[in-house]
């Protein structure tokens, strides 16, 4: 048993635990740069979530059937509780949600790139779905197995329900481009815009990623970068031909010898403008989320005051 | 329930989900909820984690109410229950020719 005043000797028991493939819970011992790791990270993805709404729901009123309409609203009310999920477990960490509330809208915290690019068309509902989705599964598939407990179970829970979002935007995909001469245009004119973007969802290549070595040590991740890349573009490229879609990019061809698909050089320029504020939509999304907040204000105070006012009613009833 | 954090936020609002996922199971703990009072704390956990399947029932607890262990306490806390063998169904010696015991 470790000597809980040596933290070196803290530091080791932890690794151990670590490699034993232990998890590790709220109230263990943990080094403060796991903490703080975690607390990044968590709560860009509860706010990835939550500004992930905003482009989809742009589409609910303009959904072309009741059923389209029906599954893009579950969708979306989906990411609101999976936002919530993620909240919950960077909470058990030690930070409060109304500082991770003001850190994203003060623009301090990031938020996935991918939710700064507009929805031009109802083509993008159905790639969205497909790409961002389909990317989101293969990075929640591996965090589901990370090594802090609460985010691992929150993990567990979103991948669960996450299947029916990818499958409800490639049947738009497949519905469009079986459709008439515009449809089949509009969905391809879709995948043209989102498939760089959906690439850099996955992060910069690791030689670039300065998180990465320490993020896999503690098994916070446990791929890299490049390798849940490869796996999103091997999955997707059979998908694409068999929706008859083409994926804009010519160098992309099957490598006999690595048994997976090639594809050309990404533009990280693109990637870290958007990050850096230049995207098309992020001053857009930060409005709406700033709004968002500042409208509700009334309703939350409301209900503190309402909750507040009886429990004085209740105290002044026990001392009769 | 009115004292605040540091961040202005009222204590007692974080609570504690447990949702019985089907008939005859144990409530499993889903995670937390904020909440003004358990009303809402119910219809926010309803909202949260009970989005798929035949839910059954939910309870809701204060977090603060509850009561933990310690992880560094666990060991000797737990010692007892580990190194008493005959709770074990093995350390009961049977004759070979009763079956189905």
């Amino acid at each position: 048993m470790a000597d809980s005043t040596d933290p070196a000797a803290m530091l080791r028991h932890f690794e151990d635990r670590i490699a034993r493939g232990e998890k590790i819970e709220p109230k263990d011992w943990m080094p403060n740069r796991y903490r703080q790791q975690l607390i990044r990270m968590i709560s860009q993805h509860a706010h990835s979530e939550i500004v992930g709404m905003l482009p989809e729901g742009n589409w609910i009123t303009r959904a072309p059937t009741l059923q389209r309409k029906m599954s893009l609203l579950a969708k979306v009310q989906d990411e609101a509780g999976h936002g919530l999920y993620l909240y919950c477990a960077a909470e058990t960490l030690g930070v409060s949600r109304r500082e991770m509330i003001e850190a994203l809208l003060g623009g301090r915290a990031k938020y996935s790139h991918i939710f700064n690019y507009p929805t031009l068309s109802w083509g993008d509902i159905g790639v969205i779905g497909w790409f961002v989705d389909g990317a989101a599964i293969i990075n929640q598939t591996m965090l589901a197995k990370c090594s802090y407990g609460p985010y691992s179970r929150a993990n567990l829970r979103i991948c669960k329900e996450e299947n029916f979002h990818k499958r409800q935007g490639y049947e738009i995909v497949v519905t469009l481009s079986s459709g008439s001469p515009e449809q089949r245009a509009m969905v391809q004119e879709a995948v043209n815009r989102w498939w760089w973007p959906s690439l850099m969802m996955f992060g910069p290549p690791d030689s670039d990623s300065p998180n990465s070595a320490e993020l896999l040590r503690w098994k916070i991740k446990t791929h890299s970068n490049d390798e849940l890349r490869q796996r999103f573009v091997d999955t997707t490229v059979p998908q694409a031909k068999a929706a008859n879609i083409r994926l804009p990019d010519p160098e992309l061809r099957y490598d006999e010898r690595k048994g997976s698909w090639h594809f050309g050089e990404i533009d990280w320029n693109e990637f870290y403008d958007v990050i850096k504020g230049n995207g098309p939509c992020n001053k857009e999304r930060l409005n709406a989320r700033r709004k968002a907040d500042a409208d509700g204000a009334w309703v939350r105070d409301a209900a503190a005051a309402y909750a507040e006012k009886r429990s004085r009613i209740l105290s002044t009833k026990d001392t009769k | 329930m009115t004292e605040k954090n540091l961040h202005g936020e009222n204590e007692g609002d974080l609570w504690e989900v447990f949702v019985q996922s089907e008939t005859g199971a144990p409530h499993e703990h889903a995670g937390s909820v904020h909440a003004a009072d358990a009303e809402m704390a119910l219809q926010n956990a309803r909202d949260v984690y009970a989005r798929r399947g035949t839910p059954v029932s939910i309870w809701v607890v204060p977090s603060q109410y509850i009561t933990a262990t310690t992880p560094a306490d666990a060991q000797p806390f737990f010692d007892p229950a580990d190194d008493k063998v005959y709770r074990h169904p093995q350390f009961y010696k049977i004759p070979k020719a009763v079956k189905g015991f």
